[in-house]
């Protein structure tokens, strides 16, 4: 397996340049059969939000925005700082059924303490496919607003035909104000 | 090539640790990457009954013993055994860790049969950070000693210092390390 580094949509260290949003319009093609997104402590502005994505298909028949229909599922696993509350399950919260709202990835609740962020890769199969609903895995850790640390599993589809070329990744409420995100090729 | 290759470490002679310190034989691990990958292959153990596992030294601790930044994490496995019985999944309590400064366990009860090894990857992001904790995330498989199950372990959490990581040792938490190679790579 061969990495290749397409570009790095995001880079910031302060909130003088935080960002609502980060919107990846070029570089999603036919060129890779699938893709990473490499995000590395994305710091909110707002305490105890998710960090997310939606896709968008713009040369598609929905080019309304970021709203395509996804499918998923979601587990975490989190405890505590004081070693408490070691738990595995299925997170009913993080999950879609043909829902077009933000997707939930790497972690949950993430805190806006000053050495909190979240982490984690995002890998999206066949985005160009005009035949094939386009799937996606997604694994991270985060420090939890209440202490906790916080891995999440997602996984699911892009219930769509239509090839997508563009993505967005947020939190579910304010801003960005720190974070890498690099965008590779897998070949 | 965004995977680029650092360096690897090869169980000789069957050290109780394998460490990785930035600076030394050719080790990087700075702020050079934003992520770093540790892939293993076939690390068996000298002991039965052992966990493969990880800790570090930040650089409030240069050469220090591994045991003074702490740890939150969580450790889950899906589970199968040779004999089709016991097939499973749950939440490991012995081996997560609440702000602990024990090895990180990636495996527990590894089985040493000559054959029986662990295989997995670690990345850790950012470890150069003085700003946030330090995220990682493993994943591997390795034959357990009870009936000979397939484990798979899922191991995520932080390094809960910001004072960056710049050392990183492997150990089993009893015994040395019999054989196997780690494979240490930068990703950006």
């Amino acid at each position: 397996m061969a990495l290749t580094l397409i570009s790095t949509p995001l880079n910031i260290t302060t909130s003088d340049t935080a960002v609502t949003s980060v919107d990846i319009t070029s570089g999603i093609d036919g060129t890779y059969q699938s893709y990473e997104f490499h995000c590395v402590n994305m710091y909110p502005e707002t305490n105890n939000v998710n960090f997310c994505f939606q896709v968008n298909a713009a040369t598609g028949s929905n080019t309304a925005g970021f709203d395509q229909v996804i499918t998923s599922s979601s587990a975490r696993a989190y405890l505590k700082e004081d070693g408490t509350g070691g738990t595995l399950g299925y997170d009913a919260n993080s999950d879609h059924h043909q829902e077009v709202s933000l997707q939930r990835i790497l972690s949950t609740g993430t805190g806006d303490d000053a050495d909190q962020s979240v982490s984690g890769i995002l890998r999206l199969y066949a985005p160009s496919s005009t035949t094939y609903v386009k799937h996606f895995l997604a694994e991270g850790n985060g420090a939890d607003h209440g202490d906790y640390t916080v891995n999440s599993w997602t996984a699911g589809y892009i219930n769509t035909t239509e090839a997508i070329d563009e993505i967005t990744f947020k939190f579910d409420s304010g801003d960005i104000e720190a974070g890498t995100i690099k965008m590779f090729g897998v070949s | 090539m965004a995977l680029t290759f650092i360096k690897s470490a090869t169980a000789a002679g069957s050290p109780a640790t394998i460490s990785f310190v930035d600076g030394s034989s050719d080790v990087v691990f700075d702020n050079t990457y934003n992520e770093y990958q540790f892939h293993f292959v076939n690390i068996h153990a000298g002991t039965d009954n052992a966990a493969f596992g990880f800790q570090v030294n930040s650089t409030n601790d240069p050469g220090g013993g591994y045991d003074t930044s702490q740890i939150s994490s969580t450790f889950f496995k899906a589970e199968h055994s040779e004999g089709g019985s016991g097939g499973s999944s749950g939440y490991h309590t012995a081996s997560d860790q609440g702000n602990g400064v024990a090895l990180q366990r990636m495996s527990y009860s590894q089985q040493m049969d000559d054959d029986e090894a662990f295989s997995g990857v670690l990345t850790i992001y950012a470890p150069s950070s003085s700003t946030y904790v330090k995220h990682f995330v493993a994943k591997g498989n390795y034959v357990h000693h009870s009936s000979h199950y397939s484990q798979n372990t899922y191991v995520a959490g932080y390094i809960n210092d910001t004072y960056p990581i710049d050392e990183i040792r492997f150990a089993m938490d009893s015994g040395n390390i019999d054989s196997g190679t780690i494979h240490m790579y930068g990703v950006g």
